[in-house]
């Protein structure tokens, strides 16, 4: 069934037929990486005033008004202006001079500088509200993002270091995203506003003036979205039939591109030139096949408004002639005859390049109304004060988490303890849930079944859920296996977790952990600015500050999770040297790929607990 | 021809003269083979446009004549002409859109093919390693299709109708026809300049503050777990807020100035409008124009500004275009890194024994070098490891031996001929393996298998997965070779691609086999299973394993640890563990 091609090259794109791709064998398990989007070329069909739009933003709405009001002054002017000149025409066709058509004259500059004045207000108005709008949308997406519990739910171990899920199309979505709103805004909502009005009061003063050519443009005008609408569901279906030949041929060209190391180690590169031109006819045949009917409804437009247009004219000219209307009037129609369908070929025109814009909106309310995923609410509220049961026991009894929407458990069936002081190593297979279970005690995610339970010092066993996550949370310093270094200064990475400490407790922090000589030689010592992920910063340094993180914060129970994975030797020497002094008087659980060497970093002070594979059997109820 | 110097198909450097020339200027020359196709588009969109603007000059013609009460006879040609401009704006604006697009899909397919070619032919492939810019480098190909649609068509359209629109008037009525242009180069060219130009300042300040708005958002979301885990969240989003506060409060200072564009169209309309009605009101009082045309003048000047009406859109759009087509030249303007190969028939013998004598390789006069004076040697049929940090030149060596770049001093010696003598395919004949982070196509199993052994028989890439393993997983897939594997491999887990990409490089069957850092980005017990079935796998070829990872060594029968492009100790685990030095601290820590 593989199609074969010129050159004998392998065909990709042509190894199936559209919609024989088998179903994927394993659900993905690594973090789709940001693409551009290459299906662009037909957007998907869209509301045009989105009501969600209007309610969540007040900005919308002022801006609706002001474009309603400008939309209104600008109808009475385009009908003052036609009046005016139709007026001057036939004046001077009757011999009337300058001097009983100045005013009238005048007046057409008069509206022309209005005009003007009114499209200037109305476009920096409609930016203002844009940028309002934007902001305001943006600030609910941080905020239910944030709020959610959804971004950091991802899955630890399961290709979690590179990052939550979509948090980079996130970050695109709220900023470029977004931006394609002005476009919307300044272009398209005014135009739309217009659209309602114009063709309305041009009807009204067309039918008052003359009703024949109201009747020939009252029948008209609503033919236009009529033949819009059928014509776009129609292409509608189409497009979706082709969608999936078209995004496949556009990606595509990415794929080859992308893969051209990989095709030059095989001597495949130039090969594969061929199969681009033969792709790219295909593409261009099957995109054509789309536009020939994505064109119908502009198509449609056109013709019946100049059309209609034409059989006004003739139709007002013939009666003329006949002496059954006089000049002026025919020229008032003349002139308004088009303003009636202009708005609506303008909507039209600018609808495609607007619905970007839309498109972004419509990606954070699918955000916005996105369940809140995980933790269940219901902790107690925060009281700011460190919880003393961090600095006591733990015990985990039966305790499974399984992520919504997972078959198997990321975790079952644990049972375990930890005493005050004691520092317990964490072994276990890939996919056992051992950096899971230190997100179960960061609070990061709640167990699904089972209990972790927790005693303070001198006090009695209650269960981890009744204490706020935050007062818990305060007692805790975690150090992950990628420790995440912000684009702030070195010494508010370090005091993340106290950011009342003074400098002076950054920079023993950081002497403790071994960071800070490397810090002071920075060009601005502990002021120095990071860069994007710390990116000025090697692995070892990073893994040092978020060690200095911890001891800043001076919690009484420290999570790792392998620190010291993937370090050079000095890196790794300097990293233990922390790490020690980290422990120091402290409960810890560290989470280990192998135990041996993981004696030899921490000391041999270690008590060992395994955690086995999960199995969905695990959850079943005991 | 210039087109193909524009873009060399070939591995040839590109003309000083050439590259200077402006990327929007070499953009177009790239659809000149379609110039017959976009010269139609260009006619058609004039005739479309025009017809608008005729319909309302002959109506006006036809109103006025009809004013004075003539015989019916004198109106008949006009009425037949205002039916016939009436259809024929609709007819020949679809025909111009399906014309020009076709012709810049045409241009498009062809431009794609062009960029490929030159990429395959100078493998600049050190700039390859930031995915983004891969991507990115399809989208200013693509920038392409939107030069041809949106940014050349409507201005040459503006040209012809604004061209004859003029010209008429000006026959009728020569004020008339000399304000019509002015009128006109004001609203399609001044205007749209300068409120390009205008919006330039904004772009940059906002550019800047966006940049402080997505540093935040990227810290928040991707730090999101140190952020709750600190207790941090609240003061980040708070941190979001200010960016964000900062860049409306920009945007809306600087909304005054970007509406200055729309208020000066309107205005030349307006006042252009006037100035006819003006002219030609006291023309026909002073008895130097007949009112039929003043109603011609006045009307068709009221229409002609639809003709400018798309050019804003077009000098706001042209900078981003230039933009892409600068990023697009400068990649594509990128000599080849192999200078071309001074003979051919490599043929490496019974023996392949790769011998590298002081290679050194640096990515720029002036920079560090990469790799200073490197020794190493895998008699045939051996597994070699080089291992060390990051930035220790493993990759680099890699990259040398599978010809992606030339050496800037020593040999490199497969069978006692030198590779750099000979074209990168040829070596590769020889020479094959596993790439850094190596691609999976989106595509079948098959597919991507057959790629390294085109015409390949089942049965065979049945044996190769085998070799990496895989078989099992495959055949207990439902369509087994038939799979689709998703766009980059995403349907498979990081392990298989490996595997997979491991089968493909055994189907390839080279004498000398290259893996470079074939477990990055797996998990610890994925990548010691990955090792294990590589080292398998590579019994039989002379094998070069490049990695960080420290599993598996005591399996290989040599290890090389480079440090800063030097070699630093060399030997097996057993001896290197003995020796004092870097390999037995880290093998101990």
């Amino acid at each position: 069934m593989t199609a074969s091609v010129p050159g004998g090259a392998p065909a990709w794109i042509l190894g199936a037929p559209p919609g024989a791709a088998a179903p994927v064998h394993d659900p993905a398990r690594r973090v789709p990486p940001t693409r551009p989007d290459h299906t662009r070329e037909v957007p998907a069909p869209m509301k045009p005033l989105d009501p969600r739009l209007v309610r969540t933003a007040d900005a919308v709405r002022v801006h609706l008004a002001v474009s309603v009001a400008s939309g209104v002054l600008i109808t009475g002017l385009v009908l003052a202006q036609a009046w005016l000149l139709a007026r001057a025409i036939s004046g001077a066709w009757r011999g009337e001079g300058m001097d009983t058509l100045g005013w009238v004259v005048g007046a057409v500059a008069g509206i022309a500088v209005l005009r003007a004045l009114l499209s200037y207000l109305a476009e920096t108005s409609a930016l203002h509200s844009a940028a309002r709008t934007k902001s305001q949308l943006r600030r609910r997406l941080v905020a239910h993002v944030t709020g959610s519990g959804r971004v950091w739910t991802a899955e630890p171990g399961d290709g979690g270091e590179q990052g939550p899920p979509r948090a980079g199309e996130l970050v695109t979505l709220a900023t470029r995203g977004l931006d394609a709103l002005d476009d919307y805004f300044a272009r398209y909502l005014p135009q739309l506003v217009l659209a309602a009005i114009v063709p309305v009061a041009v009807l009204t003063v067309v039918f008052w003036a003359d009703w024949i050519s109201g009747v020939v443009i009252l029948v008209t005008v609503p033919l236009i979205p009529v033949f819009m609408a059928l014509i776009g569901m129609h292409t509608q279906q189409r497009t979706e039939r082709q969608w999936r030949l078209l995004s496949r041929l556009g990606g595509h060209f990415l794929d080859v591109v992308e893969g051209l190391p990989t095709l030059a180690v095989f001597r495949r590169a130039r090969a594969q030139a061929a199969l681009l031109r033969t792709v790219g006819d295909e593409h261009r045949r099957a995109t054509m096949g789309t536009l020939r009917v994505a064109f119908l409804s502009a198509f449609a437009l056109e013709l019946l408004s100049t059309l209609a247009v034409a059989l006004v004219a003739v139709e007002v000219g013939l009666r003329l002639l006949g002496g059954h209307m006089d000049y002026q009037t025919a020229l008032l129609v003349l002139i308004l005859a088009p303003e009636a369908y202009l708005p609506l070929r303008e909507v039209g025109a600018r609808f495609h390049a607007s619905m970007e814009g839309v498109a972004a909106a419509d990606q954070v309310f699918a955000e916005l109304e996105r369940v809140r995923a995980g933790s269940p609410g219901a902790a107690p509220p925060a009281t700011g004060r460190p919880s003393p049961a961090a600095g006591g026991d733990i015990r985990f009894e039966g305790v499974e988490l399984l992520y919504p929407g997972r078959d198997v458990p990321a975790l079952s069936g644990v049972d375990l303890s930890v005493a005050a002081g004691e520092h317990l190593l964490l072994t276990g297979p890939s996919g056992a849930g051992k950096s899971t279970l230190l997100s179960l005690l960061l609070r990061l995610n709640e167990p699904t079944r089972g209990r972790i339970s927790v005693r303070a010092p001198g006090g009695e066993w209650e269960p981890l859920e009744g204490i706020a996550a935050e007062d818990w949370r305060l007692g805790v310093a975690w150090v992950p296996q990628n420790p995440y270094l912000f684009d702030v200064s070195v010494a508010d990475n370090i005091r993340l977790g106290a950011p009342g400490a003074s400098l002076e407790r950054v920079r023993e922090a950081a002497r403790l952990a071994e960071a800070d000589a490397f810090v002071s030689a920075l060009p601005d010592g502990y002021g120095t600015r990071l860069g994007e992920r710390g990116a000025r910063l090697s692995a070892g340094q990073r893994q040092r500050i978020a060690l200095a993180r911890a001891m800043c914060r001076d919690a009484p129970l420290v999570l790792l999770d392998e620190p010291t994975a993937h370090l050079d030797p000095e890196n790794a020497a300097a990293v233990r040297t922390a790490v020690a002094r980290l422990l120091r008087g402290r409960t810890a659980v560290i989470v280990a790929h192998d135990a041996g060497w993981a004696r030899k970093t921490f000391g041999a002070d270690l008590r060992t607990a395994s955690l086995a594979l999960p199995t969905a059997e695990g959850s079943l109820p005991r | 021809m210039s087109e193909r110097t524009t873009v060399p198909a070939d591995a040839g450097p590109v003309p000083e003269r050439e590259r200077r020339r402006d990327p929007l200027v070499r953009m177009t020359a790239l659809a000149r083979p379609r110039v017959g196709r976009f010269a139609l588009g260009v006619l058609l969109g004039s005739v479309a446009t025009g017809s608008g603007l005729a319909l309302l000059g002959l109506a006006a013609w036809m109103l006025a004549t009809a004013a004075d009460h003539p015989p019916i006879t004198a109106l008949g040609a006009a009425v037949v002409a205002t039916r016939a401009l009436g259809v024929g704006r609709g007819v020949s604006r679809y025909l111009e859109r399906l014309v020009t697009h076709d012709a810049a899909f045409r241009t498009l397919a062809e431009v794609r093919v062009r960029v490929y070619e030159r990429l395959a032919a100078t493998e600049p492939f050190g700039r390859f390693r930031s995915g983004d810019l891969v991507s990115r480098l399809v989208n200013d190909t693509e920038a392409t299709l939107d030069l041809l649609v949106r940014g050349l068509t409507p201005p040459l359209v503006s040209v012809v109708t604004g061209g004859t629109a003029v010209l008429v008037l000006a026959v009728v009525y020569l004020p008339g026809g000399l304000l019509l242009a002015g009128g006109l180069l004001l609203a399609g060219l001044a205007v749209p300049l300068a409120a390009a130009a205008l919006g330039r300042g904004p772009g940059r300040r906002q550019a800047r503050v966006r940049g402080e708005l997505s540093t935040a958002l990227v810290d928040t979301l991707h730090g999101a777990p140190d952020l709750v885990a600190y207790g941090a969240m609240e003061r980040q989003v708070e941190r979001v807020n200010a960016a964000d506060a900062e860049l409306t409060r920009v945007a809306r200072a600087d909304s005054a100035l970007l509406g200055l564009g729309a208020g000066a169209s309107a205005l030349v309309t307006g006042l252009t409008v006037w100035g006819a009605l003006f002219l030609g009101v006291v023309a026909v009082a002073g008895g130097s124009l007949d009112a039929v045309s003043l109603a011609v003048v006045v009307l068709t000047t009221l229409a002609a500004f639809e003709i400018v009406a798309p050019l804003p859109a077009v000098a706001a759009r042209l900078g981003a275009i230039r933009a892409s087509g600068a990023r697009l030249f400068g990649v594509l303007d990128t000599p080849a890194a192999v200078a071309p190969p001074t003979r051919t028939g490599l043929d490496a013998g019974e023996d392949a024994t790769v011998r590298i004598r002081g290679l050194r390789v640096r990515y720029g006069p002036g920079e560090p070098w990469a790799l200073d004076g490197v020794d190493l040697e895998i008699p045939a049929g051996w597994t070699v490891a080089v291992i060390g940090p990051s930035g220790a030149g493993k990759s680099t060596l890699a990259s040398v031996l599978l010809r992606f770049r030339d050496p800037d001093g020593g040999r490199v010696e497969v069978g006692g001929r030198d590779v750099t003598e000979y074209p990168p395919d040829e070596v590769r004949a020889v020479v094959s393996g596993v790439p850094q982070d190596p691609h999976v196509f989106a595509s079948t199993l098959r597919e991507n298998l057959r790629l390294a052994r085109p015409g390949a028989r089942d049965g065979e890439l049945w044996e190769a997965l085998r070799r990496a393993r895989l078989a099992d997983d495959v055949a207990a897939m439902p369509r087994g070779l038939d799979t689709q594997v998703g766009t980059h491999g995403l349907g498979l887990s990081g392990g298989m691609v490996q595997r997979l990409a491991l089968a493909r490089a055994v189907l390839a069957a080279p004498r000398v086999l290259v893996l470079d850092e074939p477990t990055a980005h797996l998990d610890p017990d994925t990548r010691d299973a990955v090792v294990a079935d590589l080292l398998a796998a590579a019994e039989g070829y002379s094998t070069l394993l490049v990695t960080h990872d420290l599993t598996g060594l005591d399996r290989v029968d040599r290890i090389y640890v480079m440090r800063e492009g030097r070699v630093l100790q060399q030997g097996t685990h057993e001896e290197l563990s003995r020796q004092e030095g870097w390999y037995r601290d880290v093998t101990r820590a």
